[in-house]
């Protein structure tokens, strides 16, 4: 069974038609010396089977947890209706909408998703989606790097250690300098990055609220960066914007972030959504499909893929990226998130987090030996110190049923007793209790 | 084909207008007309240094992006900024309106590597076969 | 149609949130709060509902009409795919749970997936060992790209150079470029193959890859592949593998076999899983064992108990490309076709793929200019030239093709066939669909004869008119600026 419609008595007369006499003559040009060595794949399942055989895999996994980790991935909840309108075979099975006319329905949901994208990040334009936050915001420091003919960035170590090496990695064959500066009191140390500053600087890069939970205003940094002629980079967490000053008014130039918090599932890590927005004279240095409005021969309004001169199928070895793809259904579930959260919606989501975030940070430090390190304000992850080694203080808390948060040890030298605890709005007012106890006992 | 008489040429279809020691120089009708509608043109700066038959600008259309190249190496003096709001101007006027920039000329024996207006002519003519 | 933003009614709320828990007001210094609120729509959920629903009607896709686009292989997407990926214990995984002491047992499903799925395209490909990370097709260009600069820097050499043919993707010289290689392009012979008198001109002692689509972006599978391969490791050089086109080739050949050290593959092309309007999909990277060393961290792997865990002991490793293991949600998905076509489906796919391509190429290729006569594998390229005497041009066909409702193929691409028109109708479509898009695009040349107007006009019957993608690009307008 593999979905082909012909009958036996079709398939002859197609190949008659062509003139071969059988369907291994249509592929004479594999001489026998190319065949295959081996092609040992098990035979084929019914539909049944396989769904037996998943339902088995999804039971080895853990179900049931209850979600205190987040680390730049958080557990929303999603309404029905998202997964309702992204389920729509019309959105899922069509492509890229190289042909405007029959795609005008994808064309202007990703025109209204980039509208909300410069909406929440308070910047001009914004792309149609990159693959997630960390190749996001790797675009974004290459973006950098041509707009201004420099290739120094300097990185807040604030930024998510996995977007840190992702960028690494990526520019490891090309001539870019990094500078990494600390976290100074959970926020970005101006002193070390304004003694790396220099008429070198591509951008700095921060991140907000960073990757402890911690909340910082960067408008100061803006201010001393663009009096270098360097670009400011802000990486951020879109839930979080209903509430904190947006990367426009502190006065970046581009915006990146993980838009898996607006409305998509955590699915093991994937797949998600980049976004990025810029001020609107680097718009034609951003990377990735971008949609705009026009008129169709009548004066009708529609909208096209615009400005395809930067990208790989025109440009080539020159283009602006190699980027193909835009995670549009990803897109169209942040659009959709974000529709109905409105904008009431969205700002009295992001205080619940921020609130229960405060209320968890009050029972956890009526601990004995636990304490919250409160040297910031922090959104909706908060940093706390344990009295012994965080990694076995969370295995510990598996059995009580509890995903407990991040072990900063991970990542962090010498915070081998720090845990990184986050609380979304799914978290209520009993899990927290529960969660403060069962701290205390494991403790 | 528009190919006024009295410009040199290149074959990668720009054109100059020598004027004492400076070339004003841009793209040819057939290169406008090849490309369609121009929608963007990204330009050097006053002051840059340019080599001949090196990149000078790159003009975009819809589904283009195509490399303009110096006729003349030398000096930009000046740069057509009508051009940045108004990239039309090229498929408008090429000769004119949409000219790019003006090159203080670095070396004069460069000139006698370009085209006269009728060499041109007959050159496009063989493209066009 | 409006925008949502311009349905939007000042008050009025689309979803009910949990309540707060302290009615006192927001305590964050206001220094850190935003000034302005965003300008998101206010609607009802029906409202919203009924805006997405309708703007998704106003879409041609796969399950509603036939989408023969060249190089991208839209065919049917099962449905129980889906339902294998709503299961509990998939979905709402948390991707840093294995990173907790312990963690990793409560993944073991998930891990299985991906570990499993690496073992089956491991046996199509004949690779020794893949990564899932890479997250879409260019991604896994980028990702092989990486590989091979790894891979030549471990032997102490740095590289220069990749060479692609000039019927190739534009992510190839792309992808090579931002991994810091300069490209060098060879021409196609008159065969529609690389020219391998050309390819050995321009290969030398510093040339890191070459990279080819095979079958090749024309549909033709070049016979003389094995000697390209040859002459390419005899110069130092890997082969990369374009995994756009395996759907022509699965159980037929391996790109293995064939001597290619680095393949991609697009999951959401050959092995059925959906397109999404553009992503997501996903991009696995094959390698043989010179280059398994610097594969990307993590690896899922398996102790002796049998029970799997992902290691990041791999001090040669290229390092992080994704955040976390791929695109889960679409790995599984692929996992789940494989399993139930099983051998002989993944065989019947490819044939009856190359079936349905020979079928369109012979029944019009005495209307339309054939640019290589030859058998096809899974797609066949035609060239409108004919008709672009009379006027009518391969973008005023694709235009033509949506009022007929079908999806137009891909146009103006492999580069280096004028007019192109690239026709790829894939396994899962009947030859009763395959015949009316025939009679249309016979319909569409002989109108070319009698009333080409009628053509340049098109299309009458989709939302819009023909759109002036000049204006779009000239005047930019890429966001709501609220009403005036």
């Amino acid at each position: 069974m593999s979905y082909i419609p012909h009958t036996k008595e079709q398939t002859q007369e197609m190949l008659k038609a062509i003139g071969a006499s059988s369907i291994d003559e249509l592929f004479k040009d594999i001489r026998p010396a190319l065949r295959p060595r081996s092609f040992d794949i098990p035979e084929g399942l019914s539909e049944f089977d396989v769904i037996e055989r998943m339902r088995a895999l999804a039971s080895k996994n853990a179900t049931g947890l209850i979600n205190f980790l987040g680390a730049g991935f958080y557990d929303h909840y999603i309404p029905a209706a998202v997964d309702a309108i992204t389920e729509r075979s019309e959105f899922y099975t069509a492509y890229t909408p190289y042909q405007p006319e029959c795609s005008q329905g994808w064309l202007q949901a990703i025109y209204e998703y980039q509208t909300a994208i410069c909406e929440l990040t308070g910047l001009d334009a914004a792309n149609a989606s990159l693959y997630d936050g960390g190749t996001a915001l790797y675009e974004a420091a290459l973006m950098a790097i041509r707009t201004t003919g420099r290739n120094k960035i300097i990185m807040d170590s604030g930024v998510n250690l996995i977007y840190r090496t992702m960028l690494y990695t990526y520019t490891s064959n090309l001539s870019v300098e990094f500078v990494e500066t600390p976290v100074a009191h959970g926020q970005s140390s101006r002193e070390e990055i304004y003694k790396h500053l220099d008429d070198k600087t591509a951008a700095v890069i921060v991140q907000n609220p960073n990757f402890f939970g911690t909340i910082d205003d960067h408008s100061d940094i803006a201010e001393k960066a663009h009096l270098c002629g360097a670009l400011v980079i802000a990486s951020v967490y879109p839930v979080s914007l209903g509430l904190l000053k947006t990367p426009g008014e502190i006065g970046a130039d581009i915006a990146t972030g993980e838009g898996q918090s607006l409305g998509l599932p955590l699915s093991f890590g994937g797949p998600y959504l980049g976004f990025m927005a810029c001020k609107k004279e680097f718009v034609r240095k951003m990377p990735g499909r971008i949609a705009g409005a026009t008129v169709d021969k009548d004066g009708k309004r529609g909208f096209v893929l615009t400005l395809q001169a930067r990208e790989q199928h025109i440009r080539r070895e020159r283009a602006t990226s190699n980027i193909c793809s835009n995670e549009a259904l990803c897109a169209l579930r942040a659009i959709v998130y974000t529709t109905l959260l409105g904008k009431q919606g969205l700002k009295e989501l992001a205080q619940l987090n921020y609130e229960r975030s405060e209320f968890a940070k009050n029972e956890l430090d009526k601990i004995k030996g636990v304490e919250v390190k409160r040297s910031s304000p922090t959104f909706n992850e908060f940093t706390l110190a344990l009295p012994r080694n965080a990694d076995k203080v969370v295995a510990e808390m598996i059995d009580k049923g509890f995903a407990a948060g991040f072990p900063l040890g991970r990542f962090y030298k010498g915070m081998d007793n720090y845990l990184l605890v986050s609380t979304t709005e799914k978290r209520t007012e009993e899990e927290i209790k529960e969660f403060a106890e069962a701290l205390r006992v494991v403790i | 084909m528009n190919i006024p008489e009295n410009l040199l040429y290149t074959k990668e279809h720009e054109w100059a207008r020598l004027e004492g020691s400076q070339a004003t120089v841009g793209i040819t009708d057939y290169a406008q007309s090849s490309l369609g509608d121009i929608t963007f043109i990204e330009l050097p700066k006053a002051g840059d240094e340019m080599e001949q038959s090196k990149a000078l600008a790159t003009v975009e259309s819809v589904k283009a992006a195509s490399d303009v190249y110096a006729p003349l190496s030398g000096n930009i003096v000046k740069v057509n900024e009508d051009l940045e709001a108004s990239p039309e101007l090229i498929n408008q006027s090429p000769y004119e309106n949409g000219w790019f920039a003006v090159i203080e000329i670095a070396n004069e024996k460069e000139k006698e590597g370009l085209m006269s207006a009728s060499d041109y002519k007959a050159y496009v003519e063989t493209l066009s076969k | 149609m409006k925008l949502i933003y311009e349905k939007s009614i000042k008050g009025r709320r689309g979803f009910r949130l949990p309540k707060a828990l302290a009615s006192k007001k927001c305590d964050l210094p206001k220094k850190y709060q935003r000034v302005k609120d965003p300008d998101l729509p206010e609607v009802s959920e029906l409202d919203c509902v009924r805006h997405f629903t309708n703007l998704s009607r106003m879409n041609f896709s796969v399950d509603s009409n036939f989408y023969p686009l060249g190089s991208c292989t839209m065919k049917y997407n099962p449905k129980f795919t889906e339902k294998a990926l709503k299961l509990e214990g998939f979905l709402e995984l948390h991707p840093l749970l294995p990173q907790l002491l312990g963690g990793g047992m409560l993944a073991q499903g998930s891990l299985e997936v991906i570990y499993e799925t690496e073992r089956l395209l491991c046996e199509i490909t004949g690779m020794d060992a893949f990564t899932m990370q890479p997250l879409a097709g260019a991604h896994g260009e980028l990702t092989g790209a990486m590989l091979i600069a790894a891979y030549h820097k471990h032997k102490g050499s740095r590289r220069k150079y990749v060479i692609v043919p000039d019927s190739s993707h534009g992510t190839n010289p792309a992808s090579a470029a931002i991994a810091g290689y300069e490209v060098i392009v060879v021409r196609s012979d008159k065969d529609g193959c690389m020219d391998i008198g050309a390819f050995k001109e321009k290969l030398n002692e510093d040339v890191a890859a070459v990279m080819l689509t095979c079958p090749n972006t024309l549909g033709i599978f070049n016979p003389r592949i094995k000697e390209i391969a040859d002459l390419a490791h005899k110069a130092g050089a890997l082969m990369y593998y374009d995994g756009a086109n395996l759907n022509a080739m699965m159980g037929k050949c391996r790109p293995g076999d064939l001597g290619f050290d680095v393949v991609h593959l697009n999951l959401h092309k050959t092995f059925g899983t959906p397109h999404g309007g553009g992503g997501p999909g996903a991009g696995p990277v094959g390698v043989n064992d010179r280059l398994v060393q610097f594969l990307p961290i993590s690896k899922v792997s398996k102790r002796d108990d049998g029970t799997l865990y992902l290691d990041y002991n791999n001090p040669k490793s290229i390092g992080y490309i994704a955040p976390f293991y791929g695109n889960f949600a679409v790995i599984l998905k692929a996992y789940a076709y494989m399993l139930l076509l099983g051998k002989e489906g993944l065989t019947e796919v490819s044939e009856y793929a190359v079936l349905n391509a020979n079928y369109c190429m012979k029944l019009l290729k005495d209307h339309y200019e054939l640019s290589y006569d030859r058998t096809c594998m899974h797609e066949c390229v035609f060239s409108a030239s004919r008709q672009a005497d009379k006027g009518v041009h391969a973008i005023d066909i694709a235009k033509y093709l949506i009022d007929k409702g079908f999806h137009p193929p891909t146009i103006y691409f492999p580069l280096i066939v004028k007019e192109a028109m690239m026709i790829e109708p894939t396994e899962t479509e009947s030859k009763e669909t395959i015949d009316e898009f025939i009679a249309a695009m016979i319909e569409i040349a002989k109108l070319t004869e009698s009333d080409p107007q009628v053509i340049k006009d098109a299309p009458q019957k989709a939302p819009v008119k023909r759109l002036d993608e000049t204006k779009a690009a000239r005047d930019l307008n890429l966001r709501f600026k609220g009403s005036p």
